[in-house]
């Protein structure tokens, strides 16, 4: 089982990201994609930022510890469908040179499993 | 001049990092931010709850205080907690320097704060707690 917001495609793990990526949230995100990939081949992780309005630096060092465990076995961060509210961290925080991005997570799935 | 006061204690959990944005955001409301100024000032009130939990309480129960004040469009912010302070203030503040990469933080709390908003003060001693101030002035509408 998994949590609601949480979905598997291929060897990609999709996680919706809520409204606000803080401390507390970031928290929850971390456990929960760690329980599910220590069960899963997950090569791809993709953070649907489609609905959030708010992240702040807890939501950068938990995207900044899934890069370096993904990329480590090869695999790969992406982010889909970021809003204005968010972007300006993402750039702030230097993420936006690490991170992939895609317009939405249907794009960012198949061009990943493109590869 | 338009003055407006607020002051707000609460308990060091994660769940209050956003309670305490909502109030802050409500707070500076009336004076029709962009939505730019009002992410720039949720961010930076977000960093030093957090501090507060996870660096002054190390996780443990607390009380953070949050003080505001308004004169005009300048907005003063004060986030008091009583935890175990910091014993190198201008470390602490060094971009990407973190006490805890263990719990994936990003060192850039402070960085983000000090952006974020025109000015920045940290005070804070062993044992004596940490207090941050900061203050923003909104553009005119």
């Amino acid at each position: 089982m998994m949590e609601k917001g949480y979905r598997i495609q291929g060897a990609c793990l999709i996680v919706d990201v809520p409204d606000e990526l803080d401390h507390h949230q970031a928290e929850r995100i971390r456990r929960e994609t760690e329980r599910i990939r220590r069960g899963r081949p997950v090569r791809y992780l993709i953070f649907d930022f489609s609905d959030t309005s708010f992240m702040d630096s807890s939501g950068v060092g938990m995207l900044i510890n899934r890069y370096r465990e993904l990329s480590a076995l090869g695999g790969r961060v992406a982010a889909a469908g970021v809003g204005p509210g968010v972007k300006k961290l993402f750039s702030v925080s230097g993420l936006s040179r690490i991170i992939t991005f895609y317009p939405d997570v249907k794009t960012a799935v198949s061009e990943l499993w493109e590869e | 001049m338009k003055k407006n006061e607020m002051r707000l204690l609460f308990d060091s959990c994660s769940e209050n990092e956003s309670f305490a944005r909502m109030v802050v955001a409500a707070f500076i409301t009336r004076l029709d931010p962009t939505l730019e100024e009002m992410a720039d000032v949720k961010t930076a009130v977000s960093e030093a709850v957090t501090n507060c939990i996870i660096h002054g309480y190390e996780g443990r129960e607390g009380k953070i205080e949050l003080n505001g004040w308004l004169r005009d469009r300048e907005l003063t912010v004060e986030i008091v907690d009583k935890g175990r302070g910091i014993a190198d203030v201008e470390k602490a503040m060094e971009p990407l320097y973190t006490s805890r990469p263990d719990l994936e933080r990003s060192g850039m709390g402070f960085a983000f704060m000090e952006a974020f908003m025109d000015e920045l003060k940290v005070m804070s001693a062993p044992g004596k707690g940490t207090r941050v101030w900061m203050r923003k002035r909104l553009s005119r509408v």
